[in-house]
């Protein structure tokens, strides 16, 4: 009976490798973007053909837990997963046991039981991303951590922009509006810094958070700041984050008045992005959102190939970002 | 009215052999062997004949004065799966400190003399160390109405604090310093302007800005301290800065100090350890209120601790319930424990790299407290009660979750390796810890 348990050397599971994530952008380099870019590029032609679906991830489990709302990015995660053959599940806060109370890491714990490969999150809570990543042992992917990361939406807006410019490096983009509660703008901020794009803020002072030029970028509280820009990148007024008289801008009028982009406000040919929602008449006049420069639509097509390329990435190459450093393991 | 309570036990018969014998406030720093009768220091010397004493051998090891813990969160009444009277004095003896003071924000609040009086009666039946017990400055900590005071100090307040949040109103808070002049004891203060640090979760500078934490910034402490120093100065009272995180306070007490206001300040062990850059992990861990500051912040902090500015270093002790902190780090709640972490952490940052002297960092943990509450100094001196503390500063641990003796392991030092170690702690007259 002993020598069932010899091993041949090609039975033995392969050795453990680190586990990889895309938690925040402050964790890849540019040759994980470039390559991750580079992949999204490839998934693009394949959708072209008449037959969409890839075999690439047959047999894998992506999970996706929504805690917030979200059309873009959940559906875009699911058909991404959809056209790699993987299998996925979606679970929305409401409607499952965290209308029960349940914490956040039991609910970890418990998809993390089926073993799935990857866990897409989106969570109100900042360091949520980074906290499933503690206790469990699939890939996780940041769909949004309260205004700290939303790594995908950046790396799509690259993507988008390099099909638009052919380049990257040296592009000016002017992302304008409320940065302090922006998640997008946090990541774009680096990703653009990444590729040494320049990048130029524009938003009422109190919508600026102070220091954030560490991040590689100026800042004005003047609309006409983006004229110089190739790219007005305008971000959502994320009125449902704005506390009860909080005043950071006294109306919204006022904002719009000061800061909405409009088709005046821009220059003959220059292109527009918005993450969505828009707010029409607020942030963004709807002539601007419905004019030909306007790359909103671009950018949520950009969102299938780029999350495509996540999924595929995680799963079969070289690192992306790092592995949580955690003081202390807390699963 | 005793301020400091623990359990009767037997007072012990001891010599310590052969330690470097340092007590700062005696001008003491020598290789003695010390006898201890009954509790009492009985003689310094060398070569003391044991008489069938125990001998506690202290070779290579240095022997202070115990610690004093003026800011400690027993969890007393309310929370007690966090901690206890009996745990948190038995984390308390691991740390090599003699006594603490609790801090009154429990449920309920430490606002009436009923109240205090059952605390003083538990820690009488329970207490490892000698424990105090301040009592609230407001009636439910709520900002309103002041606690009855004189009362609240004859039943045995050790001073008086709505630690956790400020005395908001600066009419009631000049009120609150009149008074002390009748209850004689001190008030220890929470500076925070809640409209500036509201919602905020981390220190408001540049890596909140990369994070996309609300930020709680420096200046909703320093506002407070000024406002509450220039009442002091006005009133012409003492007064006590809890937690001082931010240069500027440290500016403003220099300031009012040197204009002749009564005023002291403590620091904790992470405030002068860590940065908010170190928040980047999100460790829930690393969440406290007030937050870790600036890497010039912590410098103004070590200068002020070095000069004598801030007298006092303060553990801010705060034990939460692991599922509490087992959260995203938005979602977890304000504070870290400390208690046996807190000489080890200072030595190993701060007297290791000779950033500050070690007789500083003892005087800071011991003589500096007693004095701002009118508590007897710890001495090593013939005729004192034997608190004392013996120390390893050649050992090298590891914090392990699994080593604390406080219910709670919210150690912000978890898988950290310090330098140094307690090896002995004697509280009134009794040894309360080997190791």
């Amino acid at each position: 009976m002993g020598d069932i348990r010899v091993m041949r050397d090609d039975l033995l599971p392969p050795a453990p490798t680190e586990r990889r994530h895309l938690l925040s952008i402050a964790d890849v380099s540019r040759d994980d973007i470039e390559r991750l870019l580079a992949t999204a590029r490839s998934f693009s032609r394949s959708l072209e053909r008449e037959m969409k679906k890839l075999p690439t991830l047959r047999g894998r489990t992506v999970v996706n837990v929504f805690y917030e709302s979200s059309t873009r990015t959940s559906s875009s995660f699911e058909l991404a997963a959809k056209r790699l053959s993987a299998d996925t599940m979606s679970i929305k806060a409401s409607g499952s046991a965290v209308d029960k109370g349940e914490s956040l890491k039991d609910t970890a714990l418990t998809l993390g039981a089926y073993d799935p490969d990857v866990i897409v999150i989106r969570h109100p809570q900042i360091g949520a991303a980074h906290f499933v990543a503690r206790v469990t042992k699939a890939h996780v992917v940041n769909a949004g951590d309260g205004k700290h990361q939303h790594p995908t939406q950046a790396l799509l807006d690259l993507y988008t922009l390099q099909e638009e410019f052919g380049r990257l490096e040296g592009l000016h983009v002017a992302i304008v509006g409320d940065v302090l509660h922006s998640r997008v703008a946090r990541s774009l901020i680096q990703a653009l810094a990444l590729v040494d794009a320049r990048v130029t803020l524009v938003g009422p002072p109190t919508l600026l958070p102070r220091g954030i030029e560490a991040l590689g970028c100026e800042t004005s509280t003047k609309i006409q700041a983006i004229h110089a820009a190739d790219v007005v990148y305008v971000l959502r007024m994320q009125q449902e984050r704005m506390l009860e008289g909080a005043n950071y801008v006294p109306s919204l009028r006022e904002y719009t008045a000061r800061w909405g982009v409009t088709p005046e406000r821009l220059r003959e040919g220059q292109k527009v992005m918005h993450p969505g929602p828009m707010n029409r008449g607020v942030e963004i006049d709807p002539r601007v959102a419905d004019a030909a420069e306007a790359l909103i639509e671009t950018q949520v097509r950009a969102g299938l190939v780029v999350r495509m390329a996540v999924l595929y990435d995680l799963l079969t190459t070289g690192p992306v970002g790092v592995k949580v450093e955690a003081l202390h393991e807390v699963a | 009215m005793a301020l400091l309570h623990a359990r009767n036990r037997p007072k012990d018969n001891l010599i310590l052999r052969g330690a470097r014998v340092l007590d700062p406030s005696e001008r003491v720093d020598a290789i003695l062997d010390v006898r201890i009768d009954d509790g009492t220091i009985s003689e310094l010397g060398s070569r003391l004949d044991p008489n069938a004493h125990r001998v506690i051998d202290g070779a290579g090891l240095v022997l202070a004065p115990a610690f004093v813990d003026p800011h400690v969160h027993l969890r007393t009444p309310g929370r007690e799966d966090e901690e206890t009277i009996a745990s948190g004095t038995q984390a308390a003896a691991v740390g090599g400190y003699c006594a603490i003071l609790a801090m009154p924000n429990t449920e309920p609040v430490v606002d009436s003399s009923a109240v205090l009086g059952s605390l003083i009666e538990r820690a009488r039946a329970e207490a490892e160390v000698p424990v105090g017990f301040l009592a609230a400055i407001t009636k439910g900590q709520e900002g309103a109405e002041l606690s009855e005071m004189a009362e609240l100090a004859d039943s045995g307040a050790a001073g008086f604090s709505d630690d956790g949040r400020p005395v908001e109103a600066p009419g009631l808070m000049r009120r609150a310093l009149q008074y002390g002049a009748v209850t004689g004891r001190p008030l220890a203060l929470h500076c925070e302007e809640p409209t500036l640090s509201r919602s905020g979760q981390m220190h408001e500078g540049t890596v909140s800005a990369e994070l996309g934490f609300a930020g709680y910034p420096s200046v909703a402490e320093s506002v407070m301290v000024e406002r509450d120093l220039s009442l002091a100065a006005f009133e012409r009272r003492p007064l006590h800065v809890l937690h001082l995180s931010a240069r500027e306070s440290v500016a403003a007490l220099r300031t009012a100090q040197a204009a002749g206001v009564a005023a002291t300040a403590e620091v904790t062990p992470h405030h002068l350890f860590l940065t908010d850059e170190s928040v980047r992990s999100l460790d829930s861990n690393l969440k406290m209120n007030p937050p870790l500051r600036s890497a010039e912040d912590r410098a103004s902090l070590v200068d002020a601790l070095r000069d004598g500015t801030i007298q006092a270093i303060a553990t801010d002790h705060a034990p939460h319930a692991r599922h509490e902190k087992e959260v995203p780090f938005e979602a977890a709640p304000f504070g870290v424990t400390g208690l046996e972490t807190a000489f080890s952490a200072l030595y190993t940052q701060l007297v290791e790299p000779g950033i500050l002297p070690l007789e500083t960092l003892l005087t800071r943990m011991s003589a500096g407290p007693t004095a701002i509450y009118g508590l007897p100094a710890p001495r090593i001196a013939v005729g004192e009660t034997a608190n004392l503390v013996l120390l390893d500063v050649g050992a090298s641990w590891q914090v392990e979750e699994e080593g604390f003796r406080s219910r709670s392991a919210n150690s912000w030092l978890l898988g950290e390796r310090l330098t140094a170690k307690v090896r002995a702690t004697v509280a009134a007259g009794s040894v309360v810890h080997e190791a």
